[in-house]
């Protein structure tokens, strides 16, 4: 039989997962799948309405004006090496960019579908795929950026992310489900990921010394935003992978197949109500535990070990970091957080510079995060849900030099979760689906906010845009969100209030009519300055909306 | 009727397939036709006397025909399971693990390309209603 044998492509010593000859065989077949399935396409053999499931579970869309290619970055992390293989297609395929996603992955705008078999056998060669990033399968499996670093992990959510990436790849039953079906992992009471706006959300606990999952299901944005529910209390790893096929059986059954609009899980569950389908779940879960399904804790640990801290310096006599220079210490206080270890910190690097294009980085300036990645952070990088990049483990001692550099690299905006810190899907410039731009509104409002000075004293604000109901663009999910609607056929913009992805996670409310492009940029104007007016000490703008209500808002803007 | 394409040893079983409402109400049906809405565990007290069940796919895109396939094998269903319909070739390896072993596409489907999907995969990372054994398994002996 053959053995596990660890293949030498990503390097020694890395905290990524790293594929063994059975991985590896899977990917590669599905390049040579996907290779034969485009020539079909090209010779005429599959019409496009057959090709394009087919596409879409290899992440392949048709845009405007080209296809984009969107590449899994499995729970967000990446190694140096990976990082770089994404700059080299983002110069040899696309116009020089790569995107970085809500979801944690990364799009090429501008691919023609005759190079995708070799861009997707790049990307193979170091262990990636866009397998599932599209279509109505179980999608990428999304989790917190700073997992197996951050101050306040009860523990490493990936290990378990990774053996949800094993589980769902070509899971045979539900790789034709009602909708597109994606799940999020957290470890930490803060939630960094969204995991209540997944249509499956575990947050991993222990009880009595054993490890599982609490079990959210039913969130999602789209068309009818809806906050997950709690399923299941406590679900042991032993039984964890029986108890989600459960679930989306259940889901897969029952899930509506006449309308579209309203086939994802949440609507399922709001119809039949969360009681029932948890007594569902249960029944089908007593059958599946019987079938062994479920891999031994041996695999999670051999899985877990890829995940092991790299090797610390012992960094106990390091000198204060010197904060005298203004714009570093701004950048100090915005952008990093807290490490677990002492003298180390999590650097996130803002993907929004003023008047750029929220996610866009060049391939030089993938390259150059690699870089630093390699230089300062053992050769690891992670991407955030808000669409920036993190530098997980970066020694105190070198934040300067890591500063500097990002200086020179037109990426040392100090704006993380302030208001120029936008989150926007591609919108009409590139989606055929918009409503409404996305991107150009994006780089107005960060042009009207950019004084620092006047972000920071606005404090943590997250503004969301979406072109279109939708959602991709998280607006539902933001302090301030912003809609774009067809009103007879020009652009225009819903405000809403009052929205949050994390711990406290809540949906938005609309504000009333809505603005042309900069009409909406006033209103918001109006909002903060009230804000401003009403804020008691400390409060951040969704608090002081949830304390005072939508009424003074609506006033300032409407008057 | 469309020659289904069989990937098991037995004679093929010449006895026309019955709706699901007919079997129920009467007879001694020996073949079934359910179809994507209709719940397969309603057949799971007679599975013994069934030689065909023939499970409907009305639009490629509708994957409720998988878990139904599923939940016969699991069951403990040996006999002849046919996938009807819009049945397309990327799709039989996927329904060949959820036990589908005889399969009737409304469209005609290359032999060669089916032959290269079938072939394709040397692993699976779960187990399912084929016996594949998941690589997890493979791992750890
Ligand atoms: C430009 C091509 C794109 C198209 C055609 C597209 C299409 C869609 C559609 C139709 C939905 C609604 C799904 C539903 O409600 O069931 C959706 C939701 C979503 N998309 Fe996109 N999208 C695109 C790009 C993106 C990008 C670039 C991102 C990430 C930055 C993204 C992230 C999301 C997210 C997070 C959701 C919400 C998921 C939820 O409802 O829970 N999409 N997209
Ligand atoms: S929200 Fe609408 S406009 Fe924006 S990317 Fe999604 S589908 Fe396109």
């Amino acid at each position: 039989m053959l053995r596990m044998v660890p293949l030498p492509m990503l390097g020694r010593n890395l905290q990524v997962y790293q594929y063994d000859t059975y991985d590896q065989s899977i990917v590669d077949a599905r390049v040579a799948e996907f290779r034969d399935q485009v020539e079909r396409r090209l010779s005429g053999h599959l019409t496009e309405d057959q090709f394009k499931p087919l596409r879409l579970m290899n992440g392949l869309y048709l845009q405007l004006h080209a296809y984009m290619l969107r590449v899994a970055i499995p729970y967000g992390t990446l190694s140096s090496t990976q990082m770089r293989v994404l700059g080299d297609i983002a110069r040899a395929y696309d116009r020089g960019y790569g995107h970085f996603t809500t979801r944690q992955n990364l799009q090429f705008n501008w691919i023609k579908l005759a190079d995708t078999p070799d861009i997707l056998e790049k990307l193979a060669k170091v262990e990636m795929h866009a397998i599932q990033t599209s279509g109505n399968c179980i999608r990428n499996i999304s989790s917190d950026q700073f997992a197996g670093a951050a101050a306040d992990e009860r523990t490493d959510p990936r290990p378990w992310a990774e053996l949800l990436r094993q589980w769902s790849t070509f899971h045979p039953e539900f790789s034709y489900l009602p909708r597109k079906f994606k799940i999020a992992v957290i470890a930490a009471d803060e939630d960094r990921a969204a995991m209540r706006l997944h249509d499956i959300g575990l947050r991993i606990t222990q009880q009595d010394g054993v490890a599982g999952a609490q079990v959210y299901v039913g969130g999602g944005m789209g068309r009818t935003p809806m906050i997950a529910p709690l399923v299941n209390d406590f679900v042991p790893l032993s039984d964890l992978m029986s108890y989600l096929e459960a679930c989306l059986r259940v889901y897969n059954r029952y899930g509506r197949r006449d309308n579209m609009y309203k086939a994802r899980i949440k609507i399922l569950i709001h119809e039949i109500g969360v009681d029932k389908y948890r007594a569902e779940v249960a029944e089908e879960f007593a059958h599946i535990k019987t079938l062994g399904i479920d891999p031994p804790q041996a695999e999670f640990d051999r899985i877990a070990a890829f995940f092991a801290d790299p090797a610390f310096a012992d960094t106990t006599a390091d000198a204060p970091v010197d904060r005298s220079d203004a714009g570093f210490a701004a950048w100090l206080d915005q952008n990093t957080h807290a490490h677990k270890r002492a003298g180390y910190t999590i650097v996130t690097i803002s993907l929004k510079p003023t008047g750029g294009i929220p996610g866009d980085a060049s391939a030089d300036q993938i390259d150059a995060m690699a870089d630093l990645a390699e230089a300062y952070s053992f050769a690891e990088l992670r991407v955030t849900h808000a669409q920036n990049i993190v530098l997980p483990h970066v020694r105190s001692a070198d934040l300067r030099a890591v500063y500097d550099r990002l200086v020179a690299i037109g990426l040392a905006e100090a704006n993380l979760d302030l208001i120029t810190d936008i989150i926007a899907c591609p919108g009409l410039d590139y989606c055929s689906l918009a409503n409404a731009r996305s991107i150009p509104l994006a780089q107005k409002i960060a042009d009207r906010f950019a004084d620092p000075v006047r972000q920071r004293d606005l404090g943590e604000l997250k503004l969301k845009i979406s072109g279109c109901i939708n959602a991709c663009g998280h607006h539902h999910a933001g302090h301030i969100g912003i809609l774009g609607v067809d009103r007879k056929g020009t652009e225009n913009y819903q405000l809403l209030l009052g929205g949050s992805g994390a711990e406290d996670v809540s949906l938005g409310k609309i504000t009333g009519p809505g603005f042309s492009e900069d009409g909406v940029v006033d209103a918001i104007e109006r909002v903060t300055d009230r804000y401003l007016a009403e804020r008691t000490d400390g409060e951040r703008f969704v608090d002081t909306y949830r304390r005072i209500g939508m009424e003074p808002f609506k006033e300032a803007i409407y008057g | 009727m469309v020659e289904a394409l069989r990937l098991r040893d037995d004679a093929a079983h010449d006895e026309p397939a019955v709706t699901l409402d007919a079997f129920l109400g009467q007879s001694n049906a020996t073949a079934v036709r359910i179809e994507a809405g209709d719940d397969a565990r309603l057949l799971l007290p007679h599975l013994d006397r069934l030689a065909l069940i023939e499970v409907s796919f009305p639009k490629f895109r509708d994957g409720r025909g998988y878990s139904a396939g599923r939940i016969l094998r699991e069951a403990g269903y040996t006999g002849e399971l046919r996938a009807e319909g819009d049945v397309l070739v990327d799709q039989i390896p996927l329904m060949r693990r959820c036990g589908f072993d005889s399969f009737a596409p409304a469209a005609p489907v290359d032999p060669a390309a089916l032959e290269r999907a079938l072939e394709r995969y040397d692993h699976v990372y779960q187990a399912a209603a084929d016996g594949q054994v998941p690589v997890w398994k493979l791992r750890h002996g």
